[in-house]
């Protein structure tokens, strides 16, 4: 399986399914979702691996379009919410779920967090709002999708008119956000484009321990990112990568994917740990848009967003 | 090439040339006879066509589209990307040398307490994250309230370059000065130049082969620098290898990537085969010693030493200080328990996957594995070019400098694309990640060791000849002794390069064998204190580990080699 480098599983989990099936599992990684995908396209003639796991419904269209997959029904899909079966042809399967959103550090904001896109806008928000440059990040693209999805293709550029005239930092990739330019990492930034799950890490990963995670989420505008797996074609052993899909989409690899991956799994089945289920956010209207539009358009937007912002 | 011949039958025994710019002491082309045959550098040659040019030739073939290369090049925002690559490496490459060559002085010149020590922690800054060393340099300036007027400007790319590519100037160029014989330099003193004059008409001209061989290197580096441009530049501003980058990785298309990395390709090409003419024209025979340092004595010496290794301490030591400082903190007090956690992850950092301390062992394994390939087929190279005044032998020592000037995303889809049947099938194997490493530290061993064995006197051969010594003979007890600091100097690079090498790692490695910069960057990739406290106390350990392997691979030359 090729993935990407945010792929993680406890130990003794693939190792479960090696013992079942007889099947022994090679991991592949690309640095990030887009990477790894180019990798999968380049190699399609002779396909690097039997299964690509982790391509965004950002990337979605572009992936179809490349007929990369041979179509496949898992049994176990029919557990999973019709919302994020995103592919009638069944050419991917949805594995997890996640939505990105601003998050802001509590005590640095006064007691007043913004509560919608709007009051992001505002001066006294935008100027202490750090994001992620769409061309260069996936949380940074979701963002400006969930403006999009908003504002609509009309209103979105005013939008982000008024977050840059309102001071609005702009970084390469969510690392250097983050911790970067956001309190959590000694910035001075109060508000951070990041996702609704990041305050279950903020806990998790405390200094010193704690079970109130500093951060909060502003649950307007948040992006829904559905993940993927796919069988190559051309894979030699297409009876792997089918009992391979219905394995991750199975309750061991689907409730180990919380707290390794900070997104929640896609089968209703699974248990999400206490720790997760009490400190994820839950976005009670997430947004989204059309992959076959997003494909369309993106390029456009980003180029237009780097005009508006960058500029 | 026809001009360097020129002189040649001028004897070797005099010293370096000591006033005219160019010509100098030739070698008898006698002694080219007893070169070791181009046989030696076969094997390299092999390793560097079936990994490198292979790899390029199949992306760039499988990508390429003649309309899109036309209109990416015609496109003006190109002119502006690559305009920008240009200056900014150059002007890093110049910055660098400004400051490094007094540390080069120094080290070359005086015989000190810690003298090893200073070797070894000049490199480290080289292996470290680039997003590690924007934190630290952001810290660092904020100390002074500079941080938002330094941030994301062009002086932070600058600043981010000097610190990166500061010692391999220093180290590369005091190898080869330490071993150069002052008798020149005392004459001119004596006949009442000045040390300024001294410095510029005499010790500079010497040095020239080796601060050509480095510079060339170092602006590669700048050339193809990814990270600092686009943490530290910001968003606004962008180098061919961040547009490579972008086009494929982000776009996905591949065409327009291709256009941009074979312009890249064709700037590098020209840039070594400048290199590589300046730097042969400027080989001089000279008298090497194995080490000439002398002891610090009086005030002016101990003044040198002090202001130079204060410049040091400035440029590599205040942002090292920040980063160690900040993995000491957690919890709002200087603790170790950053480190302490290292040693136990598995309980609530499950999100690294696999622990750092097998990240650690990983990093070794393949650093090790990195540096012995590309010690030998550096040594190897390096002998068979030097002293060989031929196109083919200059083309192929420019050869090896090729995969410094490529961008490791379109070296890694290579890798990933063409090494895929067998006998080479190597897409799930563990050899990619030490030859890419070895790829790119090969021409640190090339360019460390070719203008020390490009100087060697051939009265020196003559004389060891006419006393009965056998060519293999000559070379082993002449040659290789006087080759063996910069060998050192190449190994330790090559290992560092390993150690710290991301980019094209990435693409390569498999995810349950992270090494320690890919451990560091998955865990800067979670939110949460804690993960942000361990990414810093992982990079001061990989600051130690390649400190550490520095000063053993000093130790390791033999008895009869130079000592720092």
């Amino acid at each position: 399986m090729v993935t990407h480098d945010s792929f993680a599983v406890t130990e003794g989990i693939i190792e479960s399914f090696e013992e079942t099936t007889g099947i022994t599992v090679n991991l592949l990684t690309g640095e990030d979702t887009g990477s790894m995908l180019s990798q999968v396209i380049l190699t399609k003639d002779n396909p690097i691996a039997d299964v690509v796991f982790g391509i965004d419904n950002t990337f979605l269209q572009r992936a179809l379009d490349e007929d990369l997959f041979v179509p496949y029904r898992s049994p176990a899909v029919d557990a999973v919410p019709e919302e994020l079966q995103l592919d009638a042809q069944n050419r991917v399967t949805p594995i997890d779920y996640g939505d990105v959103c601003v998050n802001y550090w509590i005590d640095a904001t006064d007691g007043t967090p913004p509560e919608t896109l709007e009051d992001l806008a505002d001066p006294r928000h935008a100027g202490s709002f750090v994001t992620q440059n769409p061309e260069t990040s996936s949380p940074g693209l979701a963002f400006l999708l969930a403006t999009v999805a908003a504002f609509g293709t009309d209103g979105w550029e005013d939008y982000w008119a008024g977050l840059r005239d309102g001071g609005v930092s702009v970084t390469a990739g969510w690392s250097e956000a983050y911790f970067g330019e956001f309190v959590a990492g000694g910035g001075k930034r109060a508000l951070v484009t990041s996702y609704a799950t990041s305050p279950v890490a903020e806990v998790l990963f405390a200094d010193p321990p704690t079970d109130t995670p500093p951060t909060g989420v502003l649950t307007d505008g948040c992006f829904r990112q559905i993940e993927f797996a796919g069988i190559l074609a051309g894979t030699g052993n297409l009876p792997g990568a089918q009992a391979f899909v219905d394995f991750m989409l199975s309750d061991t690899f689907q409730e180990d994917i919380p707290l390794n991956m900070f997104v929640f799994p896609a089968s209703s089945t699974a248990q999400v740990p206490e720790v997760f289920a009490t400190h994820a956010v839950a976005v009670p209207e997430p947004l989204s848009l059309d992959p076959a539009l997003i494909a369309a358009e993106r390029d456009n937007w980003t180029r237009r967003w780097v005009e508006i912002v960058l500029r | 090439m026809a001009t360097t011949h020129a002189g040649e039958s001028t004897g070797g025994d005099a010293g370096a040339d000591t006033g005219r710019r160019r010509g100098g002491v030739r070698e008898p082309r006698a002694c080219r006879t007893r070169t070791a045959p181009v046989v030696l550098a076969a094997v390299p040659a092999a390793f560097i066509g079936v990994f490198f040019l292979y790899p390029l030739v199949g992306v760039l073939t499988r990508s390429f589209d003649a309309g899109t290369l036309l209109e990416t090049w015609r496109n003006p925002v190109t002119t502006e990307v690559l305009w920008f690559t240009t200056w900014q490496a150059l002007a890093s490459t110049g910055l660098c040398l400004v400051a490094a060559l007094p540390t080069a002085a120094v080290l070359a010149r005086l015989r000190f307490r810690g003298r090893r020590l200073v070797h070894a922690l000049l490199v480290v800054p080289f292996v470290l994250p680039t997003v590690v060393v924007a934190a630290a340099f952001l810290s660092l300036m904020d100390r002074f309230g500079l941080a938002d007027r330094f941030h994301h400007t062009v002086w932070a790319i600058l600043a981010a370059h000097v610190f990166f590519n500061y010692a391999i100037i220093a180290r590369s160029v005091a190898a080869y000065w330490s071993q150069l014989d002052p008798a020149p330099e005392q004459a001119a003193a004596v006949l009442g130049a000045s040390p300024l004059r001294v410095f510029g008409t005499v010790t500079l001209p010497r040095l020239a082969p080796a601060i050509g061989a480095v510079s060339a290197i170092v602006f590669l580096f700048n050339f193809t620098s990814f990270g600092v441009i686009l943490i530290l530049g910001g968003p606004r501003r962008a180098t061919l290898d961040t547009e490579i980058w972008r086009f494929a990785v982000q776009r996905l298309e591949f065409d327009t990537a291709a256009a941009l990395a074979l312009l890249q390709l064709l700037c590098v090409l020209l840039l070594v085969a400048g290199a590589t003419i300046w730097q042969r024209r400027r080989h001089v025979a000279e008298r090497l010693r194995t080490d000439t340092a002398r002891r610090v004595r009086g005030a002016a010496d101990r003044l040198l030493l002090a202001g130079t290794l204060g410049v040091a301490a400035a440029v590599v030591g205040l942002p090292l200080a920040m980063l160690v400082e900040r993995s000491l903190r957690s919890g709002g007090t200087y603790t170790l328990e950053n480190y302490r956690r290292l040693g136990h992850s598995g309980e609530r950092l499950q999100a690294l996957f696999v622990s750092p301390l097998a990240a650690i062992r990983h990093s070794l394994e393949f650093a090790a594995t990195a540096t012995a390939i590309a010690t030998i087929g550096g040594l190897l190279v390096a002998v068979s070019v030097s002293g060989r005044r031929r196109r083919g032998a200059a083309a192929l020592e420019g050869a090896f400098l090729m995969p410094l000037g490529t961008s490791a995303v379109i070296l890694g889809f290579g890798m990933l694309l063409v090494l895929d049947r067998p006998p080479l099938d190597l897409r799930l194997s563990w050899w990619l990640v030490p030859i890419a490493h070895a790829l790119i530290g090969m021409p640190f061993v090339i360019r460390s060791v070719t203008p020390a064995l490009a100087a060697v006197s051939p009265r020196l051969r003559e004389a060891a000849a006419v006393l009965g010594a056998r060519p293999a003979r000559v070379r082993r007890e002449v040659d290789l002794p006087l080759a063996l600091r910069g060998l050192a100097v190449g190994a330790g690079f090559a290992f560092a390069v390993s150690l710290g090498e991301f980019g094209a790692t990435a693409f390569v490695v498999r995810p349950e064998r992270p090494t320690v910069p890919i451990a560091i960057f998955r865990l800067l990739g979670r939110p949460g204190e804690a993960a942000f406290g361990q990414a810093m106390a992982m990079s001061v350990i990989l600051l130690a580990m390649t400190a550490a392997a520095v000063l053993l691979i000093d130790r390791l030359r033999p008895a009869g080699a130079a000592d720092f």
